[in-house]
């Protein structure tokens, strides 16, 4: 009890209050949950994988590097590799991913007013596969897949931003269909990057569109993770922003939110974390869709919830997915394959049962 | 004399078609202000002009002494609410999440929603009687049940001056009454209301002017009785109407149901069912 009361006075010193009808204990629970779920999958999913390591080497090895006195001369040097120079970061990169797409695509769905948009509306993935494919087929242009695949992933959103501007206004409808233009321009122009490749770099081009964290390094959990982080912090600061938003925009104009403004601001970042995602480990379908469902479906449409459920969410199911994709096989599958398998008839699902609630 | 709202001389129009030329009136600090009119004459966009969702061509509009071309989007939304004529969001919000969105331009801070707006937005909800809706979501109520969610959210918000776009015409009768009623409460605290409707009797029962507008621009402007005429009303309706006074209140009819009542005889006795019964003790 005095626990409790001690608990409240310091949220309440935060600047938290409790008022009768508006109760948010439950939904910052259920917040609280999903980052513990996601930790402890996380801590599973390093454990496991194809060469068998012991439960007690793996969180040893971990301990070790996370400690400053660990001492990692006890253990051997090829599971101290495993563990600390390809799992940790696989994971790591995982849940950046998952955290990228997921908080994007609830961002996309609020501003686009639309529970049915991905992340990927506005060409991003298009534009990113043939900055890729350009990487793969003339590396002697390209100095990286990844800053190409990031540079022409932006080009795409930009260009589909400029060609819906019309007299100060982004109209919603042409916006969406201005990315589906820039989508498919993009999409010719991949073609083409396939049809004259050589029979390698064809491999390549088709393995890196289906995604993949096969070669996740420290170096990119490095690059990626602070962007993806920082920009997580700020869109959900902007929640209540995007809750007036996606009541349309001369709602947003009522209630002194220039939807003009603050849809720039808003799809800019999450096309930034969208590009650098798509750009590191290739396309993967799905989880910028499904997973602000699956927020909303525990905590409500208020997106100052939605937005943080779904990034714990889609960390934890790129972790799910990407501990299958490198266990199940002794080869590894890419794990847009199994994001899509296991995602499909979860949607389905939704749709069936919970149709109504979600779609409105 | 300042007003609260002045509206000058203001043009629009959509492409090459003109929808209205030359519009000005203006509104008093305090005022429930009626605006009439025929479908399609201007109502809607001569609202959006003065809330600077469009851009009008000429003339200006002045809120509480200053043009709104020199408001900011955040102070707007401090000054003047809007109920819109019907709206519907893609996402199940609740209906109370709904009326604290009208506290956001007062909002500040990190963590910004605080006791205080939380109560106001819950008080609107008590004020318009709708408490019980609170834990609803808002896209899945009636169309009536959602214009009350969106008067209960001006109400939150929490401004000088309100425009409410025929905010009674998804009501039924009892709720219609109730929305005029809070709305002239509303007023006598000090908010000018502008409200636009089609029925000629609220507007000329509950308003403490009425702006009549006709396709190019404003007929008649002033207080009820003066405004809500017959030759008025034959201006914009081309000879629909009736003023008659019932029991010593003016009551709008339709032309054809006041001529047969001034006969003395309703429907039902001219064919021998009952026996002629004066008008005004068969309509009080």
């Amino acid at each position: 009890m005095a626990e409790e009361l001690k608990r409240l006075s310091i949220l309440e010193r935060l600047g938290y209050e409790r008022i009768e009808g508006f109760s948010e204990e439950r939904k910052v629970g259920i917040l609280v949950s999903l980052l513990a779920l996601m930790i402890v999958t996380a801590a599973i999913a390093i454990s496991r994988g194809v060469y068998e390591i012991s439960v007690v080497d793996v969180y040893t090895i971990t301990l070790a590097h996370l400690s400053p006195l660990g001492d990692t001369s006890a253990v051997s040097r090829l599971y101290d590799t495993i563990v600390w120079e390809l799992r940790i970061p696989r994971i790591l990169l995982a849940i950046t991913v998952g955290v990228a797409l997921a908080t994007s695509g609830a961002v996309f769905q609020g501003c686009f007013r639309n529970p049915l948009v991905e992340p990927y509306i506005l060409g991003v993935s298009s534009g990113a596969a043939f900055g890729a494919s350009l990487g793969i087929v003339y590396p002697q242009f390209f100095l990286s897949i990844q800053v190409s695949a990031f540079i022409f992933g932006s080009v795409a959103v930009a260009l589909a931003y400029l060609l819906a501007r019309t007299r100060d206004e982004t109209p919603i409808v042409t916006l969406i269909l201005a990315g589906v233009i820039i989508g498919s321009v993009f999409s010719a122009l991949v073609s083409i990057m396939k049809y004259i490749s050589n029979d390698s770099a064809l491999r390549e081009i088709v393995f890196w569109l289906m995604g993949g964290f096969y070669y996740a390094s420290w170096k990119d959990v490095a690059l990626v993770s602070p962007i993806v982080v920082a920009s997580f912090f700020v869109l959900w600061l902007l929640g209540w922003k995007l809750n007036i938003l996606s009541m349309g925009d001369e709602e947003a104009r009522t209630l002194g939110v220039s939807p003009e403004k603050y849809k720039f601001v808003l799809i800019s970042i999450a096309t930034l974390i969208t590009s650098l995602a798509v750009s590191t480990v290739g396309i993967i379908a799905w989880v910028g869709l499904m997973m602000p469902h699956a927020a909303r479906l525990l905590l409500g449409p208020d997106h100052r919830f939605v937005i943080p459920a779904a990034a714990m969410l889609g960390g934890t199911y790129l972790i799910v997915c990407d501990t299958l994709a490198r266990t199940l096989t002794s080869a590894e599958i890419p794990v847009g394959i199994i994001t899509s398998i296991l995602g499909a008839p979860y949607l389905f699902y939704l749709l069936r049962t919970r149709g109504r609630a979600i779609f409105g | 004399m300042i007003f609260m709202l002045q509206v000058n001389d203001l043009y629009f129009n959509y492409g090459k078609k003109p929808v209205f030329e030359g519009v000005s009136f203006d509104v008093d600090e305090g005022e429930l202000c009626g605006l009439f009119g025929p479908n399609g004459c201007g109502k809607t966009t001569l609202f959006k002009c003065c809330l600077k969702f469009l851009k009008f061509h000429r003339g200006s509009v002045v809120m509480n002494g200053i043009d709104i071309t020199d408001h900011r989007i955040e102070n707007m939304a401090k000054l003047v609410a809007y109920v819109p004529q019907e709206h519907k969001p893609p996402f199940p919000y609740l209906v109370k999440e709904v009326v604290l969105m009208g506290r956001t331009p007062h909002l500040r801070g990190v963590f910004g929603i605080s006791r205080k707006d939380k109560e106001q937005a819950l008080n609107a909800l008590e004020v318009l009687e709708i408490g019980h809706l609170a834990d609803q979501p808002y896209n899945q109520l009636s169309g009536g049940q959602r214009q009350m969610v969106l008067m209960a959210r001006a109400i939150a918000q929490d401004t000088k001056i309100m425009f409410l776009d025929e905010p009674t015409s998804a009501l039924d009768f009892s709720n219609q009454i109730r929305i005029w009623e809070i709305m002239h409460r509303v007023a006598e605290e000090g908010v000018t209301i502008l409200a636009c409707s089609h029925d000629p009797n609220h507007v000329s029962w509950f308003c403490n002017k009425v702006v009549v507008m006709n396709r190019n621009g404003i007929v008649a402007e002033g207080a009820p009785h003066h405004v809500i005429t017959e030759q008025v009303l034959d201006d914009i309706y081309e000879g629909v109407c009736a003023v008659r006074s019932v029991g010593g209140t003016r009551m709008v009819m339709p032309r054809k149901v006041a001529e047969r009542e001034v006969d003395g005889i309703s429907i039902e006795s001219r064919f021998g069912m009952r026996n002629s019964v004066p008008a005004e003790v068969e309509l009080i």
